[in-house]
């Protein structure tokens, strides 16, 4: 067994140090009628070649934006990631770590927490972040109870522009609590009809996403407005994180809480995991935020130096009073995107986002220079928009398999109301070709 | 050396690296990446979107060079101690080795560059990974059914509780309390609280098992659960487990098993069969998934079929019979609890764990719990004398000490952690779990050869005399660090948790 280092004669040296005269005797606390008698029903041991062959095996079975053209986004974005992200998260002395408990040997992982910290205040135009939540769906249902918590009421306005599996887990979270849900309807335009008619003095919090699951563009400072006005805070979901190198800091606008997903950061899109939900948050609540946060201190020699803290907020400490159950982060996720964030930095971030706005803006000139398809919506988007097709999405997407394309995603799972709609995404990966490519195949047009 | 000398080089250390923060590193116009050649026609954000919804810099974000941002987090990477420089013993993390070959397998095109929502027909590969591992905890566990969806342990807790309710709700019942021993991990009575309930802390006996005379007064129609972990935090098997579970469901309650401690059960016996009712797993604990400086782990959850309508969804499944070939994910499960994770769960995380059950198979498998409980009991037989042991008895996985025999010599818990550091140990889990004042919780898992435990249990022994000979040296440790110990009530009592420019200059 090559992970364990073990011969048969420490083994019996191991056991006469112990005092015992067989392994099994170190078992003896089990009653025997639930010791197991033989083996576990399980393949054999293989070895790593075989291993490989296998995986690679079924890992073919898989479409992947290497194998096709990609076009699929709704919170899962495929972007390019450099070499260094990979190479330097692969260092054993990150990978093989754990939470940094014990701060004077752990120093690397807490300054890496403290520069993401710094990149998602500066992103999100807040005072405060935390070291990630598990996906931006968590995240979400977080930034609700942190606001429930804090404003010390229950109600929950609920855009329809947020990812319908966000609204999912939301449900999920606020299920065992004395919580209402009132839900925002969409809009002719693709976004949330206005909110303030829904937000009491009894709503701890509304939620928009920006921009919104069907790519469209909200008004941030309407929704602020709105919360703000009953003493509401507004927490805005972001599960497109590259829109903000482009987009004005929701804090500027208003709002309280931002969180979501930033698996466009550098981190693969993994069929969907691990990525990073992130949340930051103003001053007043630091407090009541979820999570670990990291400080700056000093050592003893009066040396910068960085440490877990405000830990009284969490379940290690506080137990059945935390401020949530999290106690794993998404830290090597969250290294990935700070790297990311370093090597992009403050100009190729921005670059970057223009060129898929660039992109997603000559892919609908595209759409609309072909009279059998046409934009939905009429709003404003960033890189994500969707398409109505002749006949049903389901063919259209059909179509796109039989040419290698991954054309997007059909919005009729969701909404009877976006039959034959297609949510469309183009990052930086999708060549002029490939876009013109899927434009033919939406349409129906010969490959 | 002088003042002046000392800024000359980059540490006075020799390769000891003192790494400044990244934006201090930042000079405008420095990049780090270069984007490809834009092949459509560039645009002006300002005509295409609101004037007012767009921001015009993005202050939080260095301007830096690969060059720097490479040797940046390489020297970051130096500060960090790791379970491949050696031992981790963090009590209840079961740090033990992450294999190669897993990190290969998930980076996998076909998995890592693959979406969540793309055609079910595009993802057979994985939805059979998916299924397999499934049926793989399924077995090791006793359980019928597994949902690898909860992102981590606590979320897997936070998921059984929900099954529980739903359970009861489903019968009409209303049941308010949670029963958690006071050995629990805090996300025990977290994810309880989360879900609603009221938490009942039930005592351990002076053995330092949970007795069933405890449950037995505790138990009554208003308790939904009990949440126990076994092995205990305490690295005790619970003996009364199947005495304690019938009384649980005498009573109407369901049982929930924390796995954090599994590694120890590995092949010899299983939870389901104990009577455990619904479990999470913590994959990178048992399975080997690397811990990643605080994450992501992955807790997916077993449960029996009485608990499998409430299932999150989607749910991966086989067709069988007349359906075809292949896996579906399946959504009809009426009375699920719902979803939730955003996609399939931490799905990286099972395709290294796939292959860890896959490296090891049934003996290995079993071969670890074996290893990492002989190990365990190896360094208690060796520290026993020079530490206190609260509960001196065979234990399992992990052993517990405490710093009770040093009370006289001023040295504390803490010192030793701290001293252990100068030896080149990460430190054991210390003051957990709660009942025992001043514990040390060292979990060797199986991954530690005879030598390397010969090395730490000198160096524990050596910290015990030291603490008698020269009680100041452990007090003021760690002094091979490149920091000394940090000061954590000065980061609570005025946070500083961003870089400002204005704040040094």
């Amino acid at each position: 067994m090559r992970y364990i280092p073990h011969t048969e004669e420490d083994v019996q040296r191991m056991l006469d140090a112990v005092g015992a005269s067989s392994v099994d005797e170190l078992f003896e606390a089990i009653p025997e009628k639930y010791r197991q008698s033989g083996p576990l029903r399980l393949p054999r041991a293989a070895s790593e070649q075989e291993i490989l062959g296998e995986l690679r095996e079924l890992a073919a079975a898989n479409a992947c934006s290497e194998t096709h053209d990609w076009f699929l986004g709704a919170g899962v974005y495929a972007h390019f990631v450099p070499s260094a992200v990979d190479a330097l998260v692969s260092r054993a002395e990150f990978t093989t770590a754990y939470t940094p408990y014990q701060p004077e040997i752990s120093q690397g992982t807490l300054q890496a927490i403290f520069e993401w910290q710094t990149m998602i205040c500066g992103l999100t135009g807040l005072d405060v972040s935390n070291a990630s939540m598990y996906d931006g769906a968590s995240a979400s249902a977080e930034a609700a109870l942190m606001a429930m918590r804090s404003t010390r009421r229950s109600r929950v306005v609920l855009s329809a522009g947020v990812h319908p599996h966000y609204r999912e887990v939301l449900r999920s979270y606020l299920g065992g609590l004395q919580a209402e849900i009132a839900e925002v309807g969409r809009g002719d335009d693709g976004r949330s009809e206005p909110m303030a008619g829904l937000v009491d003095d009894a709503t701890a919090c509304v939620i928009v996403q920006q921009p919104n699951f069907l790519g469209a563009l909200e008004d941030l400072s309407a929704a602020a407005q709105a919360a703000h006005a009953h003493g509401a805070l507004l927490v805005v979901v972001v599960n497109e994180a590259l829109s903000l190198a482009l987009l004005k800091a929701p804090g500027e606008l208003g709002a309280d809480i931002v969180c979501g997903e930033a698996q466009s950061f550098g981190v693969p899109m993994s069929l969907g995991g691990p990525h990073l939900g992130f949340m930051a948050a103003r001053q007043k609540l630091v407090r009541q935020l979820p999570g670990r946060l990291v400080g700056e201190t000093v050592d003893t020699e009066g040396r910068r130096g960085f440490v877990l803290t405000l830990a009284t907020r969490e379940q290690h400490i506080r137990r059945e009073r935390a401020t949530s159950n999290i106690c794993t982060n998404q830290g090597l996720c969250l290294l990935m995107a700070t790297i990311y964030l370093s090597l992009l930095g403050r100009r190729g971030l921005r670059s970057l986002a223009e060129a898929n706005l660039a992109k997603a803006e000559y892919a609908k000139a595209q759409v609309l220079a072909r009279e059998e398809l046409a934009l939905a919506f009429p709003a404003p988007t960033f890189n994500e928009f969707v398409v109505r097709v002749p006949g049903d999405a389901a063919s259209a997407l059909a179509r796109g398999r039989e040419r290698g394309i991954v054309a997007g995603l059909d919005l009729s799972r969701f909404d009877d109301d976006l039959a034959g709609c297609v949510l469309v995404c183009t990052t930086e990966l999708a060549s002029r070709e490939a876009i013109d490519r899927l434009v033919a195949c939406l349409a129906g047009a010969p490959a | 050396m002088s003042d002046r000398r000392a800024r000359v080089g980059n540490s006075g250390r020799g390769f000891s690296y003192e790494e400044p923060l990244l934006f201090e590193h930042s000079r405008p116009g420095r990049v780090g990446h270069q984007l490809a050649a834009l092949d459509v026609p560039a645009v002006d954000p300002r005509e295409l979107l609101p004037e007012d919804s767009l921001r015009d810099d993005l202050p939080g974000l260095p301007e830096v060079s690969e060059v720097e941002v490479v040797r940046h987090f390489t020297r970051l990477s130096t500060w960090n101690a790791a379970v491949d420089l050696d031992l981790y013993p963090l009590g209840s993390c079961t740090m033990k080795y992450n294999p190669k070959v897993n990190e290969r397998a998930a980076r996998l095109p076909g998995f890592a560059q693959a979406h969540p929502l793309q055609p079910v027909e595009l993802q057979q590969g994985f939805l059979r990974l998916c299924h397999e591992l499934q049926e793989q905890l399924a077995e090791i566990s006793g359980m019928d059914r597994v949902t690898l969806q909860p992102a981590a342990g606590a979320q897997g807790e936070l998921a059984g509780i929900m099954m529980i309710r739903a359970y009861h709700e489903h019968r009409g019942e209303k049941r308010r309390k949670v029963l958690v021993p006071d050995s629990a991990h805090g996300t025990n009575p977290a994810s309880a609280a989360l879900n609603g309930y009221e938490v009942v802390s039930l005592p351990s006996g002076e053995d330092g098992l949970l007795h069933p005379e405890a449950v037995e007064a505790a138990m009554d129609d208003e308790v939904a659960a009990l949440m126990i972990t076994n092995p205990s935090t305490l690295g005790l098997f619970e003996e009364h487990l199947a005495r304690i579970c019938e009384i649980v469901h005498a009573g109407g309650g369901m049982v929930y098993g924390d796995g954090a401690n599994l590694n120890a059960l590995l092949g010899v016996a299983r939870p389901g069969d104990l009577g455990i009712d619904v479990m999470h797993f913590n994959l990178h604990k048992t399975f080997s998934t690397p811990h990643g400086g605080g994450g992501p782990g992955a807790g997916p959850v077993g449960v029996k079929n009485v608990l499998a309508p409430y299932l999150p969804v989607p749910v991966v499944r086989q067709l069988s019979g007349g359906e075809g070939e292949g896996y579906v994910l399946d959504y009809d499960f009426p009375l699920s609890i719902g979803r939730l994770h955003a996609n399939h769960g931490n799905v990286g995380m099972f395709v290294r764990a796939w292959t860890y059950i896959r490296s090891l198979g049934p003996e290995g498998l079993r071969r670890c719990a074996e290893m990492a409980v002989l190990n365990a009991n190896y360094l208690l037989a060796r520290l026993r004398g020079a530490y206190h042991v609260p509960y001196d008895r065979t234990v399992m996985h992990e052993c517990i000490l405490s710093d009770k025999a040093l009370a006289d010599t001023g040295v504390t818990t803490l010192d030793v952690a701290k001293r252990l550091i100068d030896y080149g140990y990460h430190p054991p889990t210390v003051y957990f779990p709660l009942n025992v004042p001043g514990a040390i919780m060292i979990e060797p898992t199986e991954s530690e050869s005879l030598e390397g435990l010969d090395r730490f249990a000198d160096a524990m022994l050596a910290i015990a005399e030291e603490a008698r000979e020269d009680p100041e040296r452990v007090r003021s440790a760690p002094h091979h660090t490149r920091r000394t110990r940090l000061d954590e009530t000065r980061a609570a009592r005025r946070p500083v948790l961003r870089w400002q420019p204005d704040t040094r200059s």
